[in-house]
């Protein structure tokens, strides 16, 4: 066991730096996800990654991956979150593309997996529908064998930047008849197949990033099936366990906390900066202990993945804990700006003709980040589902 | 000892709760919300019609003659239907001010201006580098022949776009953060100087930026003693902080019933999600948080006219109650209702984003921890 980097692993930090310092697109810099205002702008840096080659860390080297160790990842994800890069969508990189290399044909494989590298087709994730949230498994929407097709009857929900979406990836219910879990299919959809619409849900912070989907009678050719027919929920699992895996954020609450501290070092309280007030410091110090133990969790896990073991139902601690600490950044960060953090940031969508939002900029936004983050406890299987998951699988109870 | 409400007690929140089921579904809120305006001139009407805009306020001086209790229950009540017209910075804390600062000349205009619903008041006390600290002062008033000349900038200031008149505190004397050398002023909004930049807050109420440019007061606009004003300026918001205590109770119950309901007739694997035990000990939780902020709300509007040490106290102590509870009835109110929590649709949102300001306005859980523990 030990904690140094070589000197190879040092040299590839400073590539990895230097090509965010170069290659960054213009025409993000500065601006937060909030701030974008089309597919464009959280397209730029995923096709910056793409030209470089370094769009899938995680894929085998065949498809597309780098061929970096977990290290060299872990180097990675920690320069992209110095540089406060934009995420890369996961639903293309991180979610399907998985389960095509894996369970896929190879005429699938081809068809769509050079398009989620590139960045071409923006894919999003019909997993939720209204009455089947926890209880994924309880999904309505049907498909229904015609010949060479299937007729999709049903409505999908809180699905991520469906605006903007070329193609869904769509859990149906292909066997009526069959146990719950027994009788799903993944389908992959074009949006632009007739039948399907898609509705916004605004949330709590006026955002515009989650929708409903419709899909009326919409004709899907059986090629576009992945795997076997009613095996779908095996693959739903695999893609699950993958998006845990990845939602602990730590590289990004570690650049959160360094800009907390440094927003407490120039908030002042009573004539001296906010970060020497002893209940703050300690809040912070909390906040800061509880992710250092997330981070050597991370690695652990990471280097267990490394050795050839996927990532178990342990990756559930990231997800609550990594959840948790995000959760608790927004709400310091929140205290820390007082009054500032409540003027309303709007967005593009709101067309507001009076756009002004006062204070410094750091404050800009801080209760609506406080408020939309409050779903990181919900998604990705929500935080009460993931402690059952713990509970079963990990403790046997 | 006696927790009952009285008769009198009993009509007038009777008669709050029926304006607010008339008046104030939660998509006609929405719509004020959202109007150009962000209130409802016609509300502020019925509210003097009611007596509400009066309530505090002797006889004798135009008013009901009710005291913290009446307020409580009008506060309670509007934060049921999160009601965003300007009560607090008008009838609460400019009330407030001409109550236990104002001259006789300044009750006999202004408090009969207030019952009838025909002056708006917001209170522009907080500075860009100020926090929580009331005295922490960069904007001043020099002398200037009789009057003062104001100068300086106020941050944050809610309900200000709405309002005629602002409540403001600056430095008259002293250092930037001495306690002495506070005074408070009433500052016409149209006055020559007064500059104001608009925009809407989170939880739908609306705030500007204000700003003095030379602005020219008279000797009779100052409140209260001058450069001694700021155990005026801590009375009056530790009477706000009551009345928030109030407002919060009010949202509290709207959360933590919906919760209740939601979760007993949201399915999920087969049966309401209500009958999960994780959940139910959530609930419980949501629900102690709640009644012990109903009894600290009580405990602070019987104490507001204590000593000044208790009433500080019973204030901060408050404060800190309500923060914290406010903070985990809200989040666990969005979290057991899971997606829809987080819609802009649903009711429970802006419930949530309201205790959250609550928490902040007048300083926050850790601000009043340590005022309390500072008092001894």
């Amino acid at each position: 066991m030990n904690l140094d980097f070589t000197s190879a692993e040092e040299a590839f930090r400073a590539e990895v730096h230097q090509f965010i310092k170069t290659g960054y697109p213009e025409r993000i810099r500065g601006k937060s996800r909030g701030e974008f205002t089309g597919k464009e702008d959280f397209l730029a840096w995923h096709r910056a990654l793409y030209k470089q080659g370094w769009i899938a860390p995680s894929w085998p080297k065949e498809y597309g991956g780098t061929g970096w160790s977990s290290t060299q990842k872990y180097i990675f994800s920690e320069e992209c979150a110095r540089a406060d890069t934009p995420m890369v969508l996961p639903f293309g990189v991180a979610m399907v593309g998985p389960v095509i290399y894996t369970f896929a044909s190879d005429e699938q494989k081809k068809e769509h997996l050079p398009k989620i590298l590139s960045g071409d087709v923006w894919w999003c994730q019909g997993y939720s529908e209204p009455g089947s949230g926890s209880d994924l498994a309880s999904l309505k929407t049907t498909a229904v064998r015609e010949g060479d097709h299937y007729i999709v009857n049903g409505q999908k929900t809180w699905t991520t930047l469906a605006q903007y979406a070329d193609w869904i990836f769509c859990l149906v219910r292909t066997d009526p008849k069959a146990k719950q879990q027994e009788g799903i299919s993944f389908l992959l959809i074009d949006m632009k197949t007739p039948g399907v619409s898609v509705r916004p849900i605004i949330t709590m912070d006026g955002a515009h990033e989650v929708n409903e989907v419709f899909l009326d009678n919409v004709n899907v050719p059986v090629k576009n099936l992945i795997g076997k027919e009613n095996e779908g929920w095996t693959y739903a699992k695999f893609l699950l366990s993958h998006e845990r895996a990845g939602i602990a954020g730590v590289a990004r609450s570690k650049r959160g906390v360094e800009k907390l501290k440094k927003i407490a070092g120039t908030e002042q309280e009573g004539g001296k900066p906010l970060i020497e007030d002893k209940e703050f410091a300690r809040n912070v110090a909390e906040l800061e202990v509880d992710l250092l133990a997330l981070e050597f969790t991370e690695l652990r896990t990471l280097a267990g993945e490394s050795r050839g073991r996927g990532p178990g139902p342990e990756a559930s601690i990231l997800k609550i804990r990594g959840t948790d600490i995000q959760q608790r950044l927004t709400e310091l960060t929140l205290d820390a700006v007082s009054y500032y953090g409540f003027p309303y940031r709007p967005f593009a969508h709101d067309h507001m003709t009076n756009e002004y939002v006062p204070g410094p900029d750091y404050a800009a936004g801080a209760a609506q980040n406080y408020f939309l983050t409050r779903r990181t406890s919900i998604y990705g299987g929500s935080n009460e589902i993931q402690r059952n998951i713990i509970a079963k699988m990990v403790l046997g109870l | 000892m006696d927790f009952a409400f009285s008769e009198e007690q009993t009509l007038l929140r009777n008669s709050v709760q029926k304006f607010v089921q008339n008046g104030y579904s939660f998509d006609t809120r929405r719509a004020i919300v959202k109007s150009e305006m962000g209130w409802k001139r016609e509300n502020w009407k019925q509210f003097a019609e009611l007596g509400l805009l009066g309530a505090p306020f002797s006889e004798d001086e135009g008013g009901l003659g009710g005291g913290p209790i009446e307020t409580m229950i009008i506060m309670e009540e509007f934060g049921r239907g999160l009601v965003v017209e300007p009560y607090l910075g008008t009838v609460v804390i400019a009330g407030g001010f001409l109550r236990h600062g104002g001259s006789k000349a300044q009750k006999e205009q202004l408090i009969p201006e207030i019952a009838e619903g025909k002056r708006v008041f917001a209170f522009a006390f907080a500075e860009p580098q100020g926090r929580y600290n009331l005295a922490d002062l960069q904007v001043t008033a020099k002398k200037a022949g009789t009057g003062y000349t104001l100068n300086g900038h106020k941050a944050v200031v809610v309900g200000a776009p709405w309002a005629d008149s602002l409540i403001v505190t600056a430095r008259t004397g002293g250092g930037q953060r001495d306690e002495k050398g506070v005074s408070v002023f009433i500052v016409d909004k149209k006055a020559k100087g007064v500059g104001t930049r608009d925009y809407p807050t989170v939880d739908g109420l609306r705030a500007s930026e204000v700003t003095f440019e030379n602005v020219s007061i008279g000797a009779d606009a100052v409140v209260g003693q001058l450069d001694n004003g700021l155990k005026l300026v801590e009375h009056v918001t530790d009477e706000g902080i009551a009345a928030l205590s109030a407002e919060a109770i009010g949202a509290m119950k709207v959360l933590n019933d919906t919760t209740v309901e939601y979760c007993k007739t949201r399915k999920q694997f087969g049966v309401p999600i209500g009958k999960f035990q994780v959940l139910q000990h959530r609930m419980v939780d949501m629900f102690m948080n709640y009644e012990q902020s109903v009894s600290i709300t009580y405990m602070v509007t019987l104490k507001l006219n204590e000593s000044e040490t208790e009433r500080k106290k019973a204030a901060s102590a408050a404060k800190v109650q309500i923060g914290k509870a406010g903070r985990f009835i809200g989040q666990n109110a969005v979290q057991l209702h899971g997606g829809m929590g987080m819609t802009d649709e649903l009711n429970v949102g802006h419930y949530f984003k309201r205790l959250t300001m609550i928490d902040t306005m007048f300083g926050n859980v850790d601000h009043h921890l340590k005022r309390y523990a500072s008092l001894g």
